[in-house]
């Protein structure tokens, strides 16, 4: 039994019972007996109100994974992005910088293969891998399973590599402070109005491969402008984590978010 | 299986499987605690602006349920209208994109108040 949820092998909440259940038990309970052609003495429908979020589960984990994280001074951060947009050799590169200043760790979640894990640990720091099998997103159940295994120290920085995936991800808290969503160029710029979930979810994009502009027809100000529209508040840093150009904001707003993280507010 | 499935592409189809299995769920936990056997009826309530599709969520609704205490359970959904507070107009509008901008003044200082949920409202089960 795990100390974050209490859950078994079997994945068996014991724990659920304590939390504050939004329904109503035993609500309403007329019965539709006459729009069915139940026989006496059998069973008559009743209805039950539930009015209940559907990813509520989810967000509780996420609440105890932001308590766990923030009572450690952790800054953990979302990392989310099509498939190929280059996370995790901007991942590889932020950590190669950073790696002597701050302790960093990673959460690396995947469909299949530890390849991006192995990447990761090649830089000399702590990567865990979560294999998502047919799903297509880290839930917060399975993120709190693995800061249990991966123990980031205090005040570090801990990077969740989400799966490739700009759909589902959007959806689920997993008690990050931000989600990072990640754009190259060579991707299209109209993407955040095809994906305004994830756009709208984010507090900050990286628009990455920006070394590959002279080649491409990508018009990096139309693909901002469509960003800010689906969220006006979203921040944006263009850079290339191969050629290095940009880096040095994106370090900057890493140290400052982490600095952030360590205020102890009451 | 749904009339409209070959239009949806397999990664909505996964969004949305996910989601049915937290319905799911939350269905066998109500099973256990109010003591049903089976569901005839589910009453979702989906926001225009949650990012769910309700075909996709019809299709996968039908899979995930089979074999459990929904079986053959009908699916009804109730469409939840975007609705977005607008700075500087100072009131709200409705919304239907998260990209839309203020019918009144034209700007995209929007803030979303409603049509982001995703609630199972009701149960119909004997």
């Amino acid at each position: 039994m795990c100390g974050i949820c209490g859950c078994g092998e079997g994945h068996n909440h014991s724990h659920e019972e304590q939390h504050d259940h939004e329904h109503a038990h035993d609500s309403h309970g007329h019965s539709h007996a006459a729009e069915h052609s139940h026989a006496p003495g059998l069973t008559q429908a009743r209805m039950v109100q539930i009015e209940q979020d559907i990813l509520s589960k989810n967000n509780r984990y996420a609440d105890e994974n932001r308590r766990y994280l923030s009572e450690r001074s952790i800054l953990a951060l979302n990392l989310v992005s099509s498939p190929g947009s280059g996370k995790t050799t901007l991942l590889t590169e932020t950590i190669i910088r950073l790696k002597e200043e701050l302790t960093i760790a990673v959460i690396e979640g995947d469909q299949q293969t530890a390849r991006d894990a192995d990447r990761i640990r090649a830089t000399g720091v702590q990567a865990l891998q979560i294999n998502t099998g047919k799903g297509c997103h880290l839930d917060a159940h399975r993120v709190g399973h693995a800061l249990q295994s991966l123990h980031p120290q205090l005040h570090s920085l801990l990077f969740i590599e989400n799966v490739g995936n700009l759909v589902c991800p959007s959806a689920f808290d997993l008690g990050e402070a931000h989600k990072v969503v990640i754009l190259s160029v060579t991707e299209g710029e109209d993407k955040p109005i095809k994906y305004p979930d994830m756009f709208h979810a984010a507090d900050l994009m990286i628009l990455n491969k920006t070394d590959l502009l002279p080649h491409l027809d990508f018009d990096s100000e139309q693909c901002i402008k469509y960003a800010k529209q689906v969220n006006p508040k979203i921040k944006v840093l263009s850079l290339s984590a191969k050629s290095g150009e940009g880096m040095e904001n994106w370090l900057k707003w890493l140290r400052v978010e982490l600095e952030l993280q360590r205020i102890a507010y009451d | 299986m749904h009339q409209n499935v070959e239009n949806i592409t397999w990664v909505f189809i996964m969004h949305e499987m996910s989601l049915c299995e937290s319905v799911l769920q939350i269905i066998e936990q109500q099973a256990q605690a109010q003591q049903f056997h089976k569901v005839k009826t589910v009453w979702l309530e989906i926001g225009a602006l949650s990012g769910v599709e309700p075909d996709a969520m019809r299709f996968s609704f039908e899979v995930v349920t089979n074999g459990s205490v929904a079986d053959q359970a009908k699916l009804e959904i109730i469409h939840i209208p975007g609705q977005a507070w607008c700075m500087p107009c100072a009131r709200e509008v409705f919304v239907e994109q998260l990209y839309d901008e203020c019918p009144h003044c034209g700007s995209h200082q929007l803030q979303i108040v409603g049509g982001d949920q995703m609630r199972i409202k009701e149960l119909e089960v004997e």
